[in-house]
């Protein structure tokens, strides 16, 4: 793995906002003094007028944003998942979902993976929250090439979207001359017929080393990437469930909520199929260098092959 | 208009709200009557809109932080044309587009969704600085009420305002003192809500909210500040114009039952007769 490319995608979103600055004159970004973290920074020193620092105060920001697209702007607030989420859960349901205002939410420092700052830090819960809002598309890329590739598929869908992006510099597994990136569609990775990993975010190159793992045991797994949780690509879920009959489900976030909930809801109606959710069980984080929590967590390719095996 | 035309409008006004809370059963009339005398100035006197045409893209903007006196909101965009004034009976039934509080997807002249307490200016004071943004001439206003301001995200915003210099921005206060726990400052004082403001940038106007040539003034006042954005603290009566609901906190979020809607309209309609004399 060392020699593979990686990049952490709050880098890819500071990037993808500076390079679509230009072609999209309504872009704002607004940041609560995490810019440097955040990497609007990266915006800011291109389209210095058109970064706003809020100050620290997640909530006014997300009003704020809802006054700038009610208005015609294309605003991207931006802070820490945990804040933007977390705090700010009831003003983006109110003032941007409610009123279908095109407020785009770049959360950043997503999952476990925060590393060292610990629980406070870490959330686990961003997507349980987003997803339960009406039209609110939610989206977790895998790595830098998706991660830039849902910026610009949030410019331009109109509607309010929530982009979760990680601190934690991840593999650049996308970078393939027909990448194209689609709202809401899955992307199958891998094929086989034993079994189905559907992955999101950071875990989708681990579930990938992870099927890699389970083919020396013979067994054939099945890897989708599942880059937009809200709406979710049913008719790719479906079809896979039916095909290999088990379905495990890899995400750093709650198993309360997230991916694996959207699959179940999903699947019980559709194609009752046994799911076995792998993610962040119920608990707070804790303070350590983010690989190493990845790997304690079980959210690593190991962890991933065991507990697939374990449930076999 | 002239002080007697605001009057006659801001009785009709009055008169819409009851209606309004009497027809859906629910509702809150205190706030509504209290900052009626607020609604018309600015709706009939102050800003820049056009019901024939509510999305003009030069129009001023209105957010009702205080989203609970929608009774209010909506008879005032009755009476300036944006829908029936006969849908006010509407209020708050089940397929009407008149929900309990604005929501701006559905009725005609609403410029952002509110009713959760401290969000409303949030939405202005980003509208106000999209403007800046953009060079747009449009103005902001925004209405809160008196026990809102105990939301911190208030603060949050008239910091961000101040600290922008957001001059195209009016904050008013309906200060009429009572909150639905009772007396403001019984239950956590917000007071003294002036110095508040000035401590965060602002230029700061008190006037008599049911005075109009009070209004007059610190509406044009707000206008000629450069700078800074304005908060017009407005004293006002809860239930203002309807005898037994005026300074009654009870009467925050209750509707009128028969007896009273009919005496409520009789008072009103009585205010309306004299001042046709006028």
């Amino acid at each position: 793995m060392s020699e593979v490319k990686k990049i952490a995608t709050r880098e890819s979103y500071g990037n993808a906002l500076a390079e679509y600055g230009a072609q999209y004159p309504e872009l704002i970004v607004l940041d609560a003094d995490l810019a440097a973290a955040t990497k609007t920074g990266i915006f800011k020193k291109a389209f210095p007028e058109r970064h706003i620092d809020c100050g620290i105060a997640e909530c006014n920001m997300v009003g704020i944003a809802a006054g700038l697209a009610a208005t015609g702007k294309i605003p991207f607030v931006s802070s820490f998942a945990m804040f933007a989420a977390g705090r700010a859960f009831e003003q983006i349901r109110n003032s941007v979902g409610y009123p279908k205002l095109n407020v785009k939410i770049g959360a950043t420092h997503a999952g476990i993976s925060v590393g060292e700052d610990g629980a406070t830090h870490q959330c686990n819960e961003d997507i349980a929250l987003m997803r339960t809002i009406p039209g609110m598309v939610v989206i977790n890329p895998a790595d830098d090439v998706e991660a830039k590739a849902a910026v610009k598929a949030a410019i331009e869908h109109v509607g309010p979207v929530y982009i979760r992006f990680g601190r934690l510099a991840v593999p650049v597994i996308n970078d393939v001359p027909d990448y194209k990136f689609e709202l809401g569609k899955g992307v199958t990775l891998r094929e086989g017929k034993d079994l189905t990993i559907v992955a999101t975010g950071l875990c989708v190159s681990e579930s990938l080393e992870a099927a890699k793992m389970l083919e020396k045991d013979g067994i054939d797994a099945k890897v989708i990437n599942i880059h937009t949780i809200k709406p979710l690509d049913e008719e790719l879920i479906v079809a896979a469930a039916k095909e290999t009959g088990k379905v495990f489900t890899v995400e750093e976030h709650s198993v309360i909520g997230g991916l694996g909930s959207a699959v179940c809801d999903c699947l019980s109606e559709k194609a009752p199929t046994k799911v076995v959710k792998i993610g962040v069980n119920d608990v707070y984080g804790e303070s350590g260098p983010a690989v190493e929590l990845v790997k304690k967590y079980g959210l690593d390719a190991e962890g991933i092959y065991k507990k697939i095996k374990e449930n076999l | 208009m002239n002080n007697v035309e605001l009057q006659k409008t801001a009785n009709e006004v009055r008169k819409g709200i009851i209606t309004a809370v009497h027809s859906a059963k629910s509702g809150h009339p205190g706030g509504s009557l209290s900052a009626a005398d607020i609604f018309t100035y600015l709706y009939f006197e102050e800003m820049n809109v056009d019901s024939k045409n509510p999305e003009k893209a030069d129009r001023d903007r209105f957010v009702l932080s205080k989203g609970h006196v929608a009774p209010g909101l909506y008879a005032t965009l009755a009476l300036k044309g944006f829908f029936p004034v006969e849908d006010l009976e509407t209020l708050r039934h089940v397929g009407s587009y008149l929900q309990g509080h604005p929501d701006k997807k559905h009725i005609p002249g609403v410029d952002m969704s509110s009713g959760s307490l401290g969000q409303g200016i949030s939405a202005a004071v980003g509208m106000a600085l999209s403007a800046k943004l953009s060079g747009d001439e449009y103005r902001t206003y925004t209405l809160l009420g008196d026990g809102e301001i105990q939301e911190g995200q208030v603060w949050e915003a008239a910091m961000f305002a101040g600290a922008r210099k957001l001059d195209n921005l009016v904050v008013i206060v309906d200060n009429n003192g009572l909150q639905i726990d009772g007396a403001i400052e019984d239950v956590c004082s917000p007071y003294p809500i002036d110095k508040k403001f000035e401590a965060f940038h602002f230029n700061v106007i008190n006037v008599d909210a049911h005075n109009f040539d009070e209004l007059r003034a610190a509406f044009k006042a707000a206008r000629e500040c450069k700078g800074m954005p304005t908060a017009i603290i407005a004293k006002s009566i809860k239930g203002k114009g309807v005898s037994f609901m005026e300074n009654q906190a009870s009467w925050h979020g209750s509707a009128p039952n028969d007896e009273q809607f009919k005496q409520a309209m009789e008072e009103l309609e009585k205010v309306g007769a004299t001042l046709c004399q006028k």
